[in-house]
């Protein structure tokens, strides 16, 4: 009985939302980087997209997030070609964070978060009380309330980086797809930007990432992909596909793998060429 | 805000008021307060019916067309040193004024769409150059294209005006920038397109704040940038050529009417954009009537007494 009370005072899930590419081929010009690629996103995870530099990470974050335009094949949102979408329906059900981000000098971080609700907002009307009610939501997962009206410049790369995913929280999308969202930010910061990711999972959103760092990969995300040459060498949990071979064939160094004692993640250790 | 907004329409009516009251000429301010009162001489009723008013509205209305444009330039361009006249929006209006003239159009006639219709080819061809190498959406090749189409086309003015006389001397006045001498009904004219543009940049207005956030960014939110870029550049075309008919090729407004906008109100440009349509014309009234009681009693040019006015600015 108690069981079935939390499952019902549980607030409602947004439906899940699958995202998938079918043969699908992207790059920049004549530059193509990602060749027939079939891969669905695992719903209600943190998926990492590891690889060496310029392997397709960004570029296939990029289209997955119709940034980019597939050079062949498809993206597609719930079965439906991301493409023939209306934008605006796109951008409430997904939200991207790339990896380089600018604001106008003087953007408060409050402005910023509630640039999160315009795919919300039909033309004709300003600002709703459901807003409102979600941009204090966003804010307060972020750890930023007390902070909303201080200037984005003004914050540290962690505080501001906060603030960016904030605005993605804001869109209120089930899936956010987060293209190297800890570059950049000191071990504290990358800590505090891991674990407010790993929080949005328990609201039963989907998250895509691009990472650097194998053993944060490894730490915080359910499903890793890694990527070689525009192509996925593998994907499956930390656990199952860290091995040191996956570690070589990926940057060519060698390493062991080890167990963390702490909490199982696999570590990699006496890391060599 | 709204205190602000108070302010500026506050300052924005004591300068209209001194224009209407201070100037050239043998109307004193008190003789052209009583006028406003209701009484007055004939010929002070003359001097400010017929002659301040209508310099004082052309002024209202070159001053909101100005700083809006700027404003949306700026946006458009992401970088706060664009301004209208880079887009080779004005230099393509007065080349469209001086061709009109000299195929026989007398400065009375003068259309103000031809000069509107000058700022949209000018634009257009500045649009259509900047995307021929598939750049279309690089606002720096923008800029730079429109600033060699504008030198282009205010060379081949110039030329027009070395070959005949009478287009010079009617044009001299005008292509140095002035609100004096224009009648109501070009304005008018000029209504139904600031109407247009007025509606569009409401139209607009949301998806361009997201702009400022970067390509990727308004995207993800679900705009598409390159029609907003287009819908913008048309906007300021119908601004910037509706101002240029008026009162000539005006510079600066454009240009500093949006920086002490975003001092005042902050980055976004749903906030500031209202205040450039107060401080356009506080900026333009204030420089015209400046120029009227500086070298009393000629009539100065507005081209030099702008920045005059802005030179403590800096």
């Amino acid at each position: 009985m108690k069981a079935l009370a939390t499952v019902i005072t549980q607030p409602a899930h947004p439906p899940s939302t699958a995202l998938s590419t079918h043969a699908l081929s992207a790059g920049h010009g004549k530059h193509r980087v990602i060749e027939s690629l079939d891969f669905a996103l695992p719903e209600n995870q943190v998926t990492a997209i590891v690889g060496p530099n310029g392997c397709g990470k960004s570029t296939l974050l990029n289209t997955l997030g119709r940034i980019l335009a597939p050079q062949g094949g498809h993206v597609l949102l719930d079965g439906i070609d991301i493409h023939h979408l209306p934008s605006k329906q796109v951008a409430q059900k997904l939200a991207l964070l790339p990896q380089e981000t600018t604001a106008p000098e003087g953007m408060t971080v409050l402005d910023l978060v509630r640039f999160g609700r315009q795919p919300h907002q039909p033309w004709y009307s300003q600002w709703s009380a459901e807003d409102q009610r979600i941009v204090k939501a966003a804010l307060k997962a972020a750890n930023l309330l007390d902070m909303q009206n201080r200037e984005l410049d003004k914050l540290s790369g962690g505080q501001r980086q906060r603030a960016w995913i904030a605005m993605a929280i804001a869109q209120d999308t089930p899936l956010l797809l987060l293209d190297e969202p800890t570059s950049a930010l000191d071990l504290g910061h990358q800590i505090e930007v891991f674990e407010l990711i790993r929080s949005l999972i328990t609201q039963g959103k989907t998250v895509a990432m691009v990472v650097h760092d194998l053993l944060n990969a490894a730490r915080y995300a359910d499903h890793i992909v890694a990527m070689h040459e525009g192509a996925i060498i593998a994907q499956g949990s930390p656990k199952e596909i860290l091995t040191p071979e996956l570690v070589y064939e990926l940057y060519q160094v060698r390493c062991d793998v080890i167990n963390d004692p702490v909490n199982g993640a696999p570590l990699l250790v006496n890391i060599r060429r | 805000m709204p205190i602000l907004l108070l302010g500026c329409a506050a300052l924005l009516l004591l300068t209209s008021l001194a224009s209407l009251l201070m100037g050239a000429g043998d109307t004193t301010p008190w003789q052209a307060l009583s006028v406003l009162l209701g009484a007055g001489t004939e010929d002070a009723r003359f001097v400010l019916f017929e002659l301040r008013l209508p310099r004082t509205l052309v002024g209202l209305v070159t001053g909101m067309a100005l700083g809006c444009a700027g404003a949306l330039m700026q946006t458009l361009a992401r970088n706060p040193l664009a301004e209208p006249g880079l887009l080779g929006v004005s230099a393509g209006s007065a080349f469209a004024v001086t061709l009109a003239l000299l195929l026989g159009a007398s400065s009375a006639s003068l259309s103000v769409y031809v000069a509107q219709a000058g700022a949209l080819a000018g634009c257009l061809i500045v649009l259509s150059a900047a995307r021929l190498k598939g750049v279309g959406n690089d606002p720096i090749r923008l800029v730079l294209a429109g600033a060699t189409l504008s030198s282009l086309l205010l060379a081949l003015t110039s030329l027009l005006l070395m070959f005949d006389q009478r287009t010079a001397d009617e044009i001299r006045f005008w292509i140095t920038g002035s609100v004096a001498g224009r009648d109501l009904a070009s304005l008018r004219h000029l209504l139904p397109s600031l109407l247009v543009a007025t509606a569009l940049t409401l139209l607009i207005i949301r998806p361009l704040a997201a702009l400022a956030l970067g390509e990727t960014m308004a995207t993800n939110l679900g705009h598409k940038p390159g029609r907003i870029r287009l819908t913008a550049v048309l906007i300021v075309a119908l601004l910037v050529g509706a101002a240029t008919a008026m009162a000539g090729p005006i510079m600066f407004v454009g240009l500093v009417v949006p920086f002490i906008a975003r001092a005042l109100a902050g980055a976004d440009i749903r906030r500031y954009l209202a205040l450039c349509l107060f401080i356009g014309p506080i900026i333009l009234i204030g420089a015209d009537t400046l120029s009227r009681i500086l070298v009393y009693p000629l009539n100065y040019p507005l081209a030099y007494s702008l920045p005059l006015l802005a030179l403590p600015y800096y």
